[in-house]
């Protein structure tokens, strides 16, 4: 079934009846994610693009089964409308928003771990594109024609640069199972580890495309899970080769501060944990292809 | 966002944080009266720079008399500082800081910053303080203690004083010692720093605990709850290719190449910046239009970019999904024809509407090279770089 989504999940907007909200939930809506209503506090009981407006997300679960939200509140409102999807009982939120103060992004963290692993919430972002399965649903804002369905997952921080590889690979006639974006923030809520993890798990992915950038340790950490657990290929681009340091380069998280945080230096770590390099942002399709058709060759 | 030293200090000294007596000066005139209002006998110079490693630049002058202060206020301002920190470029002195000097015994360090792995707040201190964090690393890699702080719960008292015992401070000092680290802390969350450095936090001969540098960073998403902080911003001290664009609300980043670069999403424009290195060029800045970009904002984009006068080509390239490419389009055609575009333009339009927009692009009539891949783009700026470069030299 992909990873976190498929076309039988209840979604839910949260931000449903601003600008940016509508726009996406009524794309998204099209797309065929099984859209069941949307949270505005003070416009509950109003209907907007045909569906449900609730005051609070707890509304909106009991009246109508939610499991996934997605969230267009802006910066200084986003962190509490997380913690609300957490404590509703949402099992995967993505949060779109661009721009939340790092430590909203620690206290939202350590909020979300006093519920029992089993019931915790999932949080995918902020700061990203969200996720497609293609075919099935989206719950973000790439476009879905990019996307041929198939069995390579990609998991990046960058929107566009997940749309050029996804594209790439278009070309070629290599499908995604599921796309997800972690989002460019320093604190993200799931990192690349956790998206490995349920790709390995995945019986619709036989491959999975990392596309990770300069600033923090995620990466690399990543990458040496998945020496010592992945048994399917892992592929992998390094944005910023010409990135200088110390320099924020447009995400938030995008900034090398210490040592291992530079492309150069990340591409090093990953080459040794065995991963496979995209050498240049334009070869994500011919590498993915490549991959793929040695792994035929071996099976 | 940094702020200067001064303001720092002053931020701290508001908390409880002892710092040396000082004052600000614009002209040497007024470095000289600062040292009648702080009393003394022997005085610091401070270049006001947003970098470290400013003494051995020549940034800060030990003075006794007035004099001394004149002559070194007058060598300092209008200068630009170019520390390890700050690039060849240098940054502009236009303020200086006038303190007492401090007898020093010891020199210690503490910083505190975000720490992206445990997504905390992490707590770094050294016996071995007076010089740059990455030295201590290096040099005196046991004398580094470490503690972070749950952000559930805030900093504990205890976990100052395991530092200040940790420093081997006289016991005398350790209450002292305890409260300075405590109220970093607490000034740290308040204002939302990103990062806060205290470099050397000395221990005076007459057995006091002094904040004799500091630095401050922001984290510039938490600027709409901090108007106190913003107000400190000193547009002196930025480049101003990125100041002009700032306030025109994009993300740019300014660079030394010659490929200018007009992009959508942060991590496509640093792919693209990659892929212009790859096929040979150097990029000159880092450009993101961001998302749902008006023609207007393409425009603007263009602007910044032409800003720059080491640009000799521009790229355009976007992939849109919630841009749309006949709006960039549209943006490209108004820049060519209301801004001025002189150098050669490669576009790559791909995603929403890229049919229309390479219609809009090849409809206008004007000179602009259209590529359709990323790697085609990057290949065709850097021949028509080098053409342009080549024509120019003949």
């Amino acid at each position: 079934m992909a990873i976190l989504l498929n076309r039988s999940t209840r979604v839910i907007v949260q931000g449903f009846t601003g600008k940016i909200g509508s726009f996406h939930a009524d794309d998204m809506k099209r797309y065929g994610t099984k859209l069941v209503g949307g949270v505005t506090p003070g416009k509950g009981g109003q209907k907007h693009l045909g569906l449900p407006v609730f005051n609070t997300v707890k509304g909106a679960v009991r009246e109508t089964r939610a499991e996934a939200s997605i969230v267009f509140v802006p910066p200084p409102f986003a962190a509490d409308s997380i913690m609300e999807a957490a404590d509703a009982g949402i099992k995967l939120c993505v949060c779109i928003t661009d721009g939340i103060p790092s430590q909203d992004m620690m206290q939202v963290k350590r909020y979300m771990l006093r519920y029992r692993y089993e019931d915790r919430m999932r949080l995918i972002g902020p700061n990203c594109a969200g996720v497609i399965t293609p075919g099935q649903a989206l719950m973000g804002i790439m476009p879905g024609s990019i996307y041929l369905p198939g069995r390579v997952g990609i998991v990046g921080r960058s929107g566009t640069l997940g749309y050029e590889a996804a594209s790439q690979m278009k070309a070629l006639g290599i499908g995604v199972s599921t796309s997800v974006g972690i989002g460019g923030d320093p604190i993200n809520g799931s990192s690349f580890k956790d998206m490995l993890k349920l790709f390995e798990q995945d019986d619709d992915t036989d491959a999975v495309v990392m596309i990770g950038e300069i600033g923090g340790p995620q990466e690399a950490e990543a990458a040496i899970w998945a020496r010592d657990n992945m048994r399917k290929p892992l592929i992998a681009y390094i944005a910023g080769l010409s990135a200088p340091k110390g320099r924020r380069m447009g995400h938030a998280g995008a900034i090398i501060s210490a040592f291992g945080e530079s492309a150069q230096e990340k591409v090093e770590i990953l080459k040794e944990a065995g991963v496979i390099i995209v050498p240049t942002p334009s070869s994500f399709g011919e590498v993915v292809a490549d991959t793929l058709s040695r792994m035929k060759k071996a099976a | 966002m940094d702020i200067h030293e001064y303001q720092a200090k002053e931020l701290l000294a508001r908390h409880g944080v002892h710092v040396p007596r000082g004052g600000l000066a614009y002209s040497p005139e007024q470095a000289t009266y600062r040292a009648r209002e702080i009393g003394g006998a022997k005085w610091v110079l401070k270049a006001q720079v947003h970098s470290g490693a400013r003494g051995k630049a020549g940034g800060i002058k030990l003075c006794a008399n007035d004099e001394e202060i004149s002559n070194a206020a007058e060598a300092m301002l209008g200068r630009k500082l170019v520390t390890q920190q700050t690039g060849p470029r240098g940054k502009l002195i236009s303020r200086l800081y006038l303190e007492e000097a401090v007898d020093i015994a010891q020199e210690l360090y503490v910083g505190f910053v975000l720490d992206r792995k445990e997504e905390r707040v992490m707590i770094v201190a050294s016996a071995a303080g007076g010089m740059e964090i990455e030295d201590i690393v290096e040099k005196a890699p046991n004398s580094i203690l470490r503690t972070s702080v749950d952000p559930g719960v805030g900093m504990q008292r205890f976990q100052a004083r395991e530092i200040a015992f940790g420093l081997g401070l006289d016991h005398n000092l350790i209450g002292k010692a305890t409260e300075t680290i405590f109220s970093c802390y607490q000034v740290f969350r308040d204002y939302d720093a990103s990062m806060l450095e205290i470099n050397p936090l000395v221990v005076t001969r007459d057995g006091n605990l002094i904040a004799l540098d500091a630095k401050m960073s922001f984290d510039e998403n938490a600027l709409f709850r901090r108007p106190e902080i913003s107000e400190l911003r000193d547009k002196s001290q930025e480049d101003p290719r990125e100041t002009f664009a700032s306030d025109r609300g994009l993300s740019y980043v300014g660079l030394d190449g010659n490929i200018g670069c007009i992009i959508n999403g942060a991590g496509l424009a640093m792919a693209t910046m990659d892929m212009i290195k790859i096929a040979g060029g150097e990029p000159a800045n880092f450009l993101d239009i961001g998302g749902g970009a008006s023609p207007e904002r393409v425009a603007k984009s263009f602007r910044a970019v032409l800003g720059d006068k080491n640009v000799e080509t521009i790229l355009v390239n976007i992939f849109a999904g919630i841009n749309r490419c006949d709006w960039v389009a549209e943006g490209v055609i108004k820049a060519i024809r209301e801004v001025g575009v002189n150098v050669p333009l490669v576009v790559r339009l791909s995603g929403t509407r890229a049919e229309e927009g390479r219609r809009i692009l090849a409809d206008s009539g004007e000179a602009v090279i259209v590529a359709d891949t990323l790697a085609e783009a990057a290949e065709k700026a850097v021949a028509a770089w080098r053409a342009a470069t080549k024509k120019k030299a003949a």
